[in-house]
């Protein structure tokens, strides 16, 4: 069943392309698909007749019990072959319908993809599949809706048809997932039933059941969400056939059926099901009186019909059902039919509007013969199958106990207007004076006559011998609704009962009502108003409400200022953990002890420095004020790492405070003062400083709510340990970085390697002109620099040779290197440093990553984990102990050229850069 | 001691978040380099620092000889400080182009070239010269610069 399933779905991605190839042939060569799908479903009408029922599993995410799993059962079987069979004829009459439209292969596409997604609804015993067959539903009828998406009106009517099904296709979700909670977490269908018991008596019974029902009665248009349907319209006839009368509407009953068993019989399920599809029924034979464009009648007619399915699907005792499942049948057929008539009546006049049709059975005789046929039907007269449907209907009316008279009247008055409506599609086209219409009317081509024909023929076909459907068919289905087994006999003489009297009485009455329907039309035309304030403007109303929603909250939340997000980020990382703390504040501050004494005079030194300084660089005016600020701070915490033993940390944090420096004052005097630069005032100075007071306190707090959890050294007392045995060194940061984590390393100089190809991206794109000037500098400075450069960089290499054991390392040598060569730049110029280096910066990124790398691809030729540290001992002869040489060195000289070439790639950047005169300063913040 | 240093991780913390709120993109980047410190000693702290001896393993010996200060701390903080040098380099540079190229330095100033959400509200897509507002900017012309000691 997953291929009948894939095939459909198969055939729909390839028909735009078969459609190109075979233009309006494509329509016959596509009907196959369901044809074929159609006898490969009939095969299994033995194995369903003995009432068994074929199950087939294919694991999907088994982890959350959700598997592709499908159930066919009568119920099941009569859906898809109705989904198929009507699905061939459809296929074709489009092909017709739709002949020389641009789109058609888009048509066929969206067409077989809902046929497809009805099938897995209907097939699907797993409840998460279910739902999402059904989405799929609605999504592929949305956009065979909007096919002439063209027109504003049909985009709205799409639209619709979508958020109101969709809205119950969530509540149905819901539903279904309070469902397997209450049958003991399964998501299975025919494990579900097994458990009808316990899940009717269960406390979340009544909320699972207002949610599935909610679903279904917005995909089956019941009152008061029947508005879409007729809004639907707006879709090519052939979908309208398809779709609304005869399938996807349908979708809501077939699940009413199939939960019938399960939820069904309750109180609350009798009346809900009853009284909505009493009203739906009432509710859409009135309306269908008031319309004279041909589909429109059809629409208000078909959501009579889903009325009736409803009601009788919610009585739920045999009899009901038996009459659901014969009904549905016979409906199928004639509106199927009728609407197909529609469109060709449509195709070949230019017009639905009643009033402006007549006589056509003149010019289109086929088309009528299949309208008569199909109408009388829907009037449910004999010999057709609608009578059979119609009997056995009033007899389940009469036979429930508890409603006496109220559901005989409802069914007679609405079952009268249908007749009327019947005469209203047929009788009026067809029949009469032949009028004058837009198109010179023609008889429609034969692929437009054999839907019509097939769909009304065999309404008069299992009218004369009911017997000849498949008995076991309807049986079975029956069965599989009610969850026992029934026997079921067809006929279209029951005997002269009070079914038959209430039959000729509906059949005097609708005539009456047809002679007099201008009369009557008046009268609901001047009703208009009241249905203008009816449920459809209830959609309307909540649709704007929430558009007006998403712009407000768009309006505070997305308004395009970055800085108004960042205050909400701040806002919410202040808040949220703030409020956290703030409840456990008693046991996680208990241990914080305010030991001043403690504190040695150094250290307050360095505390007043970094106080100190923050608040500089907050209140500076002037930038070089800030930036001297800024060094304050950052030499201070440098110290403060010497003194907490750790010199690596604080020979890093020296030399990138340096090179920081320099670059500050390369980008400063290319930018405007700040002091010209508007500051915030009153409010929102406040505000910030508020929210930065908060984001201060909230994290001084998590510290000291980390501090007082117990210390599990565990990691760092490994490292010690294996620092020598197993990585030969003895600086233990450094063996980290290089060893035990190298991979993180790894990461970070790729971090900084693309970091600078961004800056020079920056810089160069755009053309800014390279600028080749060196201009002559300070001959103290220069004659210095000669030396110094030999020298830093002498001991930038020494620093990373002995880093492995002695605080140094890549990152520590690369900064000094780094720093040689930014002070040669100063003195000489860059032209002169370029000279000096030989190579492009960018050079000196990709050969250091590229050692990184191979360092640790070493390993991998080893056999062993990537990155780990492989070593060869070279001996040094004499008393000296035997050098160890590993791949670690190797990266740490990787580190050490991504750190120099990332320098000096930004360094060029902005020297490359004009300075500010020859910016565009155009429009500056006014 | 370790309330010390918490409070001045606070400290550093209030005075970055502080100046990342402001318009003038070099106030934000200096922002970001206080959080960078702030964020930096906070790992350290919380990695219990104290006055210990370098972790350190003298010559000869194959384990620390007593106790030091932890170790994995300072390699995660290491790295930190060079990666927060790339971020902060990396910023200055793209501060300078926004200039070149927008000529302001005002957060608030740069919104304006995007379409407001009025605009995206009441026709549900952007102004029609969208397109125009991303004009590249014009080339400047060639000046003579200065080398790094300027």
């Amino acid at each position: 069943m997953l291929l009948a399933i894939g095939i459909g779905i198969a055939a729909a991605l390839l028909a735009p392309a078969l459609y190109r190839g075979l233009r309006e042939w494509a329509g016959w060569a596509l009907a196959f698909v369901p044809l074929c799908l159609f006898v490969y479903f009939a095969t299994f009408l033995p194995v369903v007749a003995e009432g068994e029922a074929v199950r087939q599993v294919t694991p999907w995410v088994p982890s959350f019990g959700v598997d592709l799993s499908f159930y066919l059962d009568g119920l099941s079987l009569l859906f898809a072959l109705l989904i198929t069979g009507l699905g061939t004829l459809i296929v074709v009459y489009a092909g017709g319908y739709l002949k020389g439209d641009a789109h058609l292969g888009r048509f066929y596409l969206s067409l077989l993809l809902f046929m497809s997604a009805m099938l897995g609804l209907v097939l699907a015993d797993n409840l998460i599949a279910l739902f999402v067959f059904w989405e799929l539903t609605s999504f592929s009828s949305y956009l065979l809706i909007g096919y002439k998406h063209e027109d504003e009106t049909v985009r709205q009517s799409a639209l619709q048809a979508l958020l109101v099904t969709g809205m119950g296709g969530l509540a149905l979700l819901a539903g279904f997932v309070l469902l397997s909670i209450a049958g003991g977490g399964t998501f299975e269908l025919s494990e579900l039933r097994a458990q009808s018991d316990v899940i009717r008596a269960h406390g979340l019974y009544l909320p699972l059941f207002a949610l599935i029902v909610l679903g279904c009665f917005t995909k089956s248009a019941q009152v008061p969400f029947h508005f879409w349907l007729p809004n639907a319209m707006a879709a090519p006839t052939p979908v309208s056939a398809y779709l609304h009368s005869a399938t996807m509407v349908k979708a809501g009953i077939y699940l009413l059926a199939r939960f019938d068993g399960m939820l069904g019989g309750t109180t609350a399920w009798v009346w809900t099901l009853s009284v909505a599809g009493a009203l739906t029924m009432l509710l859409g034979a009135v309306l269908a009186l008031r319309h004279t464009d041909l589909k429109k009648v059809l629409a208000y007619s078909t959501i009579t019909a889903l009325g009736t399915l409803t009601l009788l699907i919610g009585l739920s005792f045999e009899a009901s059902i038996k009459a659901a499942i014969v009904f549905l049948i016979v409906h199928s057929f004639y509106k199927g039919a009728l609407f197909l008539v529609a469109g060709s009546v449509d195709y070949e006049t230019g017009t639905r509007d009643v009033l402006r049709l007549g006589g056509l059975r003149r010019v289109m005789p086929v088309t009528a013969t299949a309208a008569g046929l199909a109408g009388l039907s829907m009037a449910g007269l004999p010999p057709l199958f609608g009578f059979v449907g119609k009997e056995l209907a009033y007899k389940a009316k009469l036979g429930f106990d508890g409603a006496d008279l109220v559901l005989p009247t409802v069914a007679v008055v609405a079952n009268a207007l249908t007749v009327a409506a019947a005469g209203i599609v047929v009788l009026r086209p067809f029949f009469g004076a032949l009028r004058e219409t837009p198109r010179t009317a023609r008889e429609a081509p034969l692929s437009m006559l054999l839907g019509p024909l097939g769909l009304a023929g065999m309404g008069l076909l299992f009218g004369l011998l009911p017997t000849l459907l498949p008995r076991t068919l309807v049986g079975s289905a029956v069965t599989a609704t009610l969850g026992n087994p029934i026997e079921i006999e067809l006929t279209l003489w029951y005997g002269l009962n009070l079914a038959l009297l209430l039959s000729v009485v509906t059949a005097g009455a609708g005539v009456l009502t047809y002679l007099r329907w201008d009369a009557v039309r008046g009268a609901l035309a001047r009703m208009d108003p009241l249905w203008r304030r009816g449920p459809e403007r209830g959609y309307a109303v909540a649709l704007r409400g929430l558009l007006r929603l998403a712009e407000g909250q768009t309006r505070l939340l997305q308004n395009g200022s970055l800085r108004a997000y960042l205050r909400w980020l701040v806002a919410l990382a202040v808040v949220l953990p703030g409020v956290a703390l703030w409840m456990h504040a008693d046991a996680l501050f208990a241990g914080v002890t305010t030991a001043w004494a403690e504190v040695l005079p150094h250290e307050w030194v360095l505390a007043v420095l970094i106080v100190g300084g923050s608040i500089t660089v907050v209140r500076a005016r002037s930038r070089l004020l800030a930036v001297a600020a800024l060094g304050v701070v950052g030499f201070s915490v440098a110290l403060l790492f010497i003194h907490l033993g750790a010199p690596d940390l604080a020979m890093t944090q020296f030399l990138v405070e340096t090179l920081i420096v320099v670059i500050v004052l390369l980008v400063l005097w290319r930018l405007p003062a700040m002091a010209r630069d508007a500051r915030d005032r009153g409010a929102q100075r406040v505000a910030n400083g508020v929210l930065a007071v908060g984001a201060g306190a909230v994290v001084t707090a998590l510290a000291l709510a980390v501090l007082a959890v117990p210390f599990d050294p565990y990691v760092s007392t490994f490292f010690a340990e294996e620092s020598v045995a197993s990585a030969y060194g003895r600086n233990i940061v450094n063996v980290i970085l290089v060893d035990f984590r190298a991979l993180d390393t790894l990461g970070e100089i790729t971090v900084l390697a693309v970091a600078a190809l961004g800056a020079y991206v920056l810089v160069h794109v755009g053309a800014l002109p390279e600028l080749p000037r060196v201009r002559p500098q300070s001959v103290i400075l220069r004659t210095a620099t000669r030396f110094m450069i030999a020298l830093l960089l002498l001991a930038s290499l020494f620093l990373l040779w002995r880093g492995h054991n002695e605080p140094g390392g890549g990152f520590i040598g690369g900064l000094i290197g780094a720093g040689a060569f930014a002070l040669y730049a100063i003195a000489f110029g860059l032209r002169a440093m370029q000279q000096v280096l030989r190579v492009s910066p960018r050079v000196l990124l990709g050969v250091g990553l590229a050692l990184a790398l191979v360092s640790g691809l070493f390993a991998l030729a080893a056999g062993e984990v990537f990155l780990t540290g492989q070593w060869i001992t070279v001996p040094l002869g004499g008393a000296a102990a035997p050098l160890k040489l590993g791949t670690p060195l190797l990266f740490d000289i990787g580190v050490y050229l991504v750190v120099i070439g990332f320098t000096l790639t930004i360094l060029r950047a902005l020297e490359q850069a004009p300075p500010p005169s020859a910016a565009p300063v155009a429009s500056s913040a006014s | 001691m370790h309330l010390l240093l918490a409070l001045l991780v606070g400290v550093l913390f209030a005075a970055g978040v502080y100046l990342i709120l402001q318009r003038h993109l070099l106030r934000i980047i200096f922002g970001l380099i206080l959080l960078g410190n702030a964020v930096n000693l906070l790992v350290f702290t919380v990695g219990r620092a104290a006055r210990l001896a370098p972790p350190l393993i003298p010559e000869g010996m194959t384990v620390p000889p007593e106790v030091t200060a932890n170790p994995l701390p300072q390699a995660l903080v290491l790295t930190a400080i060079v990666i927060s040098f790339g971020l902060v380099a990396f910023a200055l540079v793209l501060a300078y182009r926004a200039y070149a190229t927008l000529g302001t330095t005002d957060t608030d100033a740069l919104e304006n070239d995007a379409p407001s959400p009025a605009d995206l509200a009441t026709n549900g897509r952007a102004p029609a010269d969208e397109d125009a507002a991303e004009a590249s900017p014009s080339s400047p012309d060639p000046v003579p610069s200065d080398d790094l000691a300027r």
